[in-house]
């Protein structure tokens, strides 16, 4: 029987873990001993470090990314994950942040076509003027957002995200430039002392993520972090608990719009120019994304899911990375989820022999259905050479190979037991096929659909996230 | 005057078709309580799926079938295959998550419209597309009125509009399926006990919205001759302006926002600014929000504890 005020779930967590196997109780118990904020020196000191690695520019730019898009989905994780407030205008925000920055830190306010005049304010004093301002707009947003729950809030706020692009395309485009966006932004400096390079805005990025990642722990262990779980799970019991409700869900508004602009404000100043696409849906579901793969309801699973995205994509844009990506993701989800051993071994085995005995027959049949070589470089072409089916029209081929894919996928997802098994082995060798064929060849449109893939699969199979618990629920 | 007029039918036809996509929304939202971000997608699907007809019957300028009989092949091809790949979402995304948090269906719609969007992309290229349609529906067949025209496609637009909802009225409020469609959307549970199918009934529900969706993407192609796999997006959140003005759950009030919102977006842009017309129908849509969060059909949710 768990004393009073502690809930059941909670109480057998020991017993749960003495269920585990002997890796995992460990790591568990490592993990609980280290404590937090050793933990987060620990991130903090790895990410030194890889800025420490003698990075190229495409490095410096995937380690920025990473951070930034780390930065993004925590503060996502407030309005989202913790007040439990769908907020599809998220991205409207990030913008506001970075055309803030843009117009206090370039010719905005002068002659943009002659890149002269404008106001030129010091990042010391443009920085708190941005997030005050997106704080206030988040309070505003957050009163409007208050006659609403639920599904409106989530289209109002998806029209104010949507209404930003508007804005900033259409409205006054002698200052905020218009479709052409506003370039040549000075970079952060104090004195005279600049940043020019990437790998210094990811130092700035990594120290902004360390202090938010503290300052939100304390948040979260705070007075009002209770507050916000209490609004998250119940609405209506928290108001009897003599809870802020409004009050609360405006913060939480408010917070969120302040991390998204400083977000903002350190993408501005790293690209030097901001334009109205940058802020469209497509990055908001990447933002999304990153929250829910790594788990809405915590720091680390925020933290962790922007890093993976963001890695995730950049490794696609390299057709021997995208490999490993490809393949390493196969081998995990299929030692995950197919046990005992036995199965995993027969199905490998059968999935490496089905393989090369449909090449065999395919070939044997005609041999312009096996001319084309696979997508892959590297050793993954020597190896898959007589082993993927790619005819000569590889682009058709690979087309219909998609969309048979995607019915094989739905149809492993209904199976279960012996047939799911069964069933695997030729899905598999399609998915690599089509891959092979066409999905390699355009990297940008893969990365894209795999987002969209993350959304849903893991609102099916694991709602709480990678690192989440299964308690952390959204309503 | 002539203007007026002019804008008054453009206005029609645009609102004719958010009319039929809001339907939809508001179809799957008055039985599931979801919003389905993918309908927009789905009106993109129908537009594609008439594209390929039109090639598939040798190109805008050499049909080898009559023109009425491509234009029936068209609504009927692309309202089947969008209304089975809308039940196919449902039965596969949705129905898995129908007990799960409120938040969970909300972010698999977001995921299967970017998937929609970007597979449309891989497999058929992101560039813009035309019906052509002067090419066979020449505007010699149109009727000029002192200064004022109207094409033979618009008045097939509101006509065929005017009879799908017409149908799906009749539909709704005098067939044993409407019935049991508005015993799901009131309360489900309830349905269930009463002996109604109710997976069918959702799936009959997703069947009908999805293809009418489809059938507007068709005759957005004719009418407005541009589609390409970026289209959707907008429409769609239209549409939804468009439902939720009239009340969510409301299918007078869908088609009613339809039509408000076409001819707002078309009165907008040619009295005001085309730049601002979409920013106006934002602004309608929060004014509605607040003034009336239920829309001006609608009913006001009852919290149940």
């Amino acid at each position: 029987m768990a004393p009073i005020g502690v809930d059941e779930w909670v109480a057998q967590s020991g017993d749960r873990r003495e269920q585990q196997s002997r890796g995992r109780a460990l790591l568990a118990r490592l993990g609980e001993r280290i404590g937090w904020w050793p933990r987060l020196v620990l991130v903090g000191l790895v990410a030194f470090g890889y800025g420490h690695l003698g990075l190229n520019i495409n490095e410096a730019n995937v380690g920025f990314n990473a951070v930034l898009y780390a930065i993004l989905a925590l503060g996502l994780n407030i309005v989202v994950g913790w007040a439990g407030l769908l907020d599809l205008g998220y991205i409207a925000f990030f913008g506001f942040g970075a055309y803030g920055y843009a117009v206090f830190s370039s010719h905005a306010f002068g002659n943009l076509a002659l890149s002269a005049g404008g106001v030129h304010l010091p990042v010391i004093a443009t920085i708190p003027i941005v997030l005050v301002g997106a704080g206030i707009v988040g309070v505003i947003i957050g009163l409007v957002a208050l006659r609403l729950s639920g599904d409106y809030l989530a289209i109002v706020t998806l029209f104010v995200g949507t209404a930003f692009v508007e804005a900033v395309n259409n409205v006054a485009p002698g200052t905020l430039g218009g479709n052409n966006g506003l370039f040549g932004l000075d970079g952060f400096h104090v004195g005279s002392a600049r940043i020019g390079t990437t790998l210094g805005y990811y130092y700035v990025a990594v120290i902004a993520l360390i202090v938010l990642m503290a300052a939100l722990h304390l948040l979260d262990s705070s007075r009002t972090g209770r507050a916000w779980r209490a609004l998250r799970d119940d609405p209506l019991a928290a108001e009897v608990m003599t809870i802020p409700v409004n009050a609360m869900k405006v913060m939480a508004f408010s917070f969120g719009a302040i991390v998204a602009a400083l977000a903002g404000t350190i993408f501005a100043a790293q690209q030097g120019s901001v334009f109205p696409t940058d802020f469209q849906a497509p990055v908001l579901i990447l933002i999304y994304a990153c929250l829910v793969l790594g788990g809405a309801g915590g720091i680390a699973g925020a933290v962790l899911g922007g890093i993976t995205v963001t890695v995730a994509q950049a490794l696609l844009s390299s057709p021997l990375d995208s490999a490993y990506l490809f393949y390493g993701l196969i081998i995990v989800v299929l030692v995950a989820r197919v046990r005992p051993w036995q199965h995993l071994a027969a199905v490998i085995a059968a999935i490496v022999g089905f393989g090369f005995a449909t090449h065999a027959i395919v070939g044997a049949i005609s041999h312009t259905a096996i001319a084309g070589s696979p997508g892959s470089v590297g050793w993954f072409a020597t190896v898959l050479r007589d082993y993927v089916v790619v005819p000569a029209n590889a682009r058709t081929y690979g087309n219909v190979l998609y969309v048979v894919m995607i019915c094989a996928l739905i149809l492993v997802a209904q199976l279960k037991g012996i047939r799911r098994l069964i069933a695997v082995v030729p899905t598999v060798y399609i998915a690599v096929c089509c891959w092979e064929s066409r999905l390699i060849v355009d990297p940008g449109i893969t990365a894209q659909i795999m987002i969209g893939a993350i959304l849903i699969v893991m609102m099916g199979a694991r709602p709480q996230g990678l690192l989440g618990t299964r308690r952390v629920e959204v309503i | 005057m002539q203007i007026f007029i002019q804008t008054l039918v453009t206005g029609l036809v645009t609102g004719c078709l958010y009319a039929l996509i809001a339907l939809g929304y508001s179809m799957v939202y008055g039985v599931l309580k979801l919003l389905n971000f993918a309908h927009g997608d789905l009106y993109m699907v129908g537009a594609f799926i008439g594209y390929f007809s039109i090639q598939w019957f040798g190109g805008s300028t050499a049909l080898i079938i009559p023109v009425p009989l491509l234009l029936l092949f068209m609504i009927v091809v692309a309202g089947l295959g969008v209304g089975v790949l809308g039940v196919a979402i449902e039965r596969f995304a949705y129905r898995p998550l129908r007990d799960a948090p409120r938040i969970a269906p909300l972010i698999t719609a977001l995921g299967i419209s970017f998937i929609l969007e970007d597979s449309v992309l891989l497999l058929f290229g992101g560039y813009t597309r035309s019906y052509n349609t002067p090419a066979f529906l020449p505007f010699s067949q149109a009727i000029h009125v002192d200064g004022v025209n109207i094409d033979s496609v618009q008045i097939m637009v509101v006509a065929v509009s005017i009879v799908m909802m017409f149908g799906l009225r009749q539909l709704v409020n005098h067939t044993l399926f409407g019935k049991s469609m508005r015993a799901v959307a009131s309360d489900r549970e309830a349905a269930e006990m009463l002996g109604i199918n109710v997976n069918r009934t959702i799936a009959l529900t997703f069947f009908i919205g999805s293809a009418m969706a489809g059938v507007a993407g068709v005759m957005s192609g004719l009418a407005f001759d541009q589609i390409s796999n970026i289209v959707g997006f907008l429409a769609g959140l239209k549409a939804f302006t468009a439902a939720v003005v009239g009340g969510i759950g409301s299918i007078p009030g869908a088609m009613i926002g339809g039509l408000f919102i076409g001819l707002c977006e078309s009165f907008s842009s040619s009295y005001i600014s085309s730049q601002y017309s979409d920013l106006i129908v934002f602004a309608i849509l929060i004014a509605t929000m607040l003034i009336r969060p239920q829309g001006v059909f609608g009913q006001p949710p009852l919290q149940k504890v």
